[in-house]
């Protein structure tokens, strides 16, 4: 295997396990931009998609589709109820307190998941076929093709939704400035449960179309949630391109690093960028700083 | 009055720990982690140790002598360990103890076992525990290095002399690499590559990429589940051709489900003979014991016997077998277990000494290979 073979499996394997990244950390944004929260359980719902498909498919034995759809919308109830119950109830919600019950809610989550499934590690079928492909001397798997494309898919679908939808725009209007936009008649705390809703349902399915790769344990969730969260900070916190290239970026980073640096320093490289980033340019790569107007 | 009900309670107290001291009861004690994160050990050691008790009351007991057995619950947490370590030896008068299952707990607890002289027979499997040797301290599970060993003469008998390390960051996988390491400059072998992986990772392509691009005749991986399947699929997907060889860790058929039939086909591990003695001569000094614990385990819970059940059993035996040659004294026991000579256990055949309290040798493990979902004999 020459170099430039090498090189080109890297940044394969560097762009699949981005797109996983960049999808994660999609639903870290949409949360933030609807409601200023950042969503610490967000990696929970990722690891829900995933053993409440596990769930349906082999222990209930549903058929794949309709288990999958079944997951998500069990993950998206989870998310709305998670919201109702823990979020809303906050009289004088601060960004602290905010960030201690999401953490505290993904525990509890995970401890839940844990009594109910088990410790065990699951793995599903690919979506279609385990033949590795090959292309210019590099292999990826189909499965990665799907994850490109729903990737896509679901940034598409966000675009129509926050620009050409009644709700999409109110949400956005909430995110603005909430005092303004319910003196316009928005109901905020319904734009804020809507935003839970969606985020759980995109973790949900990220979970659901990793699962085949990466398989599927009551605790997956730490670790993927903290991936899409550096990918969401990178990419500055938008809920567009911005996080996919930060995701992207990330797994560029964490496969170049193991491959031609050392494999014991991945985490460690991937880590380090993500604080120069945080110091540097906290707005993230992708945006300009924000003026605040007075 | 009161004072009087206290003392007839005394008294009777008193008259049926006489007498049951009469009838001849060895009582035994047991620190397993059922549950909490290491259940998955504790809870078939639990599971073995109570069939095999049952076992041998029901056959009157050894020499006439009926076990009494104290399981506690040290939940794998070292302070608790220690607390239900004292209870046992303070207030149930136990004349030796089984476990723990972990190493963290074993370690924190010898001090006590040694102070009190009670011998202890470990199901953990740190090196430390019994290197040094401690007097009254003793272990089932084989070293990691015995399992290495095992590989690395297999890989000579093949002539595979330059070999790639990808091990898991965490204990077991840092132990086996430094082992390994060891080993390998002891026998002769060339690291072409040394890499490494976090539990959590998801994806090894690119420290496989770097493999392929070495002239590695052979890679090893060494870790838990789930890591090493998904570097066993990860080595297909790049449709890498240098053999993989996997750690005793995944020597269950969860590894082969989760790496899945294609993948795994054709990987080689060393395994304990528990994992494959269906497939061992019949004349395998270990055959029998295998087949009837196996048996007798999936008669009482209806599951599969684990390697992990295994050393609470050999745990067992040991005692046992002290108890029938020496005494029932903590120090017939001990010395008892000391001399030891050839035990058939489910971990191997058991040789204790004064400078060995592990007593197992590379006859513990079976190299196996997986072939369409089962395991086979590696020749």
């Amino acid at each position: 295997m020459d170099l430039l073979q090498q090189l080109t499996q890297y940044a394969f394997s560097g762009l699949s396990t981005g797109a996983i990244y960049a999808l994660i950390g999609l639903g870290f944004a949409i949360i933030y931009n609807a409601t200023g929260i950042i969503n610490f359980a967000q990696g929970e719902f990722v690891m829900l998609g995933g053993m409440l498909t596990y769930f349906f498919q082999t222990v209930v034995k549903f058929p794949a589709v309709p288990a999958m759809l079944l997951a998500v919308m069990t993950a998206t109830a989870l998310g709305a109820a998670f919201e109702r119950l823990t979020i809303r109830p906050l009289k004088r919600p601060t960004p602290l307190s905010l960030v201690i019950i999401t953490i505290g809610g993904s525990i509890f989550i995970r401890g839940i998941s844990m009594l109910i499934w088990g410790k065990d590690t699951h793995s599903l079928p690919p979506f279609s076929g385990s033949e590795p492909l090959t292309l210019a001397g590099a292999t990826i798997m189909p499965q990665h093709l799907w994850i490109f494309g729903i990737t896509l898919m679901v940034i598409a679908a966000n675009k129509f939704f926050f620009y050409f939808t009644i709700s999409g725009k109110a949400m956005r209007a909430c995110s603005f400035n909430r005092t303004a936009a319910s003196l316009v008649g928005i109901d905020v705390r319904k734009m804020v449960l809507l935003s839970f809703a969606i985020s759980s349902a995109m973790g949900a399915m990220a979970g659901i179309i990793i699962a085949p790769l990466t398989m599927t344990s009551y605790d997956v969730g730490v670790m993927l949630g903290l991936k899409g969260f550096c990918a969401a900070i990178i990419g500055g916190m938008s809920s567009g391109f911005g996080t996919v290239l930060g995701g992207l970026l990330l797994g560029l980073l964490e496969s170049f690093g193991a491959g031609l640096i050392s494999s014991g320093y991945k985490d460690a490289i991937a880590f380090i960028i993500l604080l120069l980033i945080l110091f540097i340019r906290p707005q993230g790569l992708f945006s300009k700083a924000q003026t605040e107007r007075v | 009055m009161k004072r009087q009900v206290a003392v007839v309670a005394a008294g009777a107290v008193l008259l049926f720990s006489l007498e049951a001291m009469a009838a001849g009861t060895i009582r035994i004690g047991a620190l397993f982690s059922v549950t909490g994160p290491a259940s998955f050990l504790g809870e078939p050691e639990k599971r073995t140790l109570e069939m095999l008790v049952k076992e041998v009351n029901a056959k009157g007991g050894i020499k006439g002598n009926k076990i009494e057995l104290f399981v506690e619950d040290t939940q794998g947490d070292a302070t608790k360990a220690m607390q239900l370590a004292t209870k046992l030896i303070k207030n149930d008068k136990v004349v030796a103890i089984i476990g723990p299952s972990i190493t963290g707990d074993t370690m924190a607890i010898i001090p006590l076992m040694e102070k009190e002289q009670i011998p202890l027979v470990s199901c953990a499997a740190g090196v430390k525990i019994t290197d040094p040797v401690k007097k009254w301290v003793f272990k089932t599970p084989a070293n990691d290095h015995v399992a290495g060993e095992k590989l690395l003469d297999y890989l000579a008998s093949k002539k595979q002399k330059s070999v790639a390390l990808l091990t898991v960051s965490d204990a077991y996988g840092q132990s086996g690499r430094e082992q390994l390491k060891a080993l390998a400059a002891k026998k002769g072998f060339t690291v072409v590559a040394d890499e490494s992986y976090s539990p959590k990772d998801t994806d090894m392509t690119a420290q496989l990429t770097k493999i392929k691009g070495t002239k590695a005749e052979a890679i090893i991986c060494w870790g838990t589940n789930p890591g090493p399947a998904v570097v066993t699929r990860n080595v297909r997907q790049l449709g890498i051709k240098i053999p993989l060889y996997q750690s005793h860790g995944v020597a269950s058929k969860k590894y082969i489900e989760l790496a899945g039939l294609d993948a795994s086909d054709g990987v080689t591990l060393p395994a304990g003979k528990l994992t494959v003695y269906d497939k061992l001569k019949k004349s395998d000094p270990q055959y029998k014991t295998l087949s009837e614990y196996d048996h007798a385990y999936k008669k009482s819970y209806g599951t599969e016997a684990s390697t992990f059940g295994g050393y609470a059993y050999d745990a067992f035996e040991l005692i046992s077998e002290a108890i029938r040659k020496s005494g029932s004294t903590p120090e017939q026991i001990r010395s008892g277990i000391e001399q030891v000579r050839k035990l058939v256990g489910v971990s191997g055949l058991f040789t204790m000494s004064p400078t060995d309290h592990n007593g197992l040798d590379l006859s513990a493990f079976e190299m196996v290979k997986i072939v369409k979902g089962d395991w086979e004999l590696a020749k």
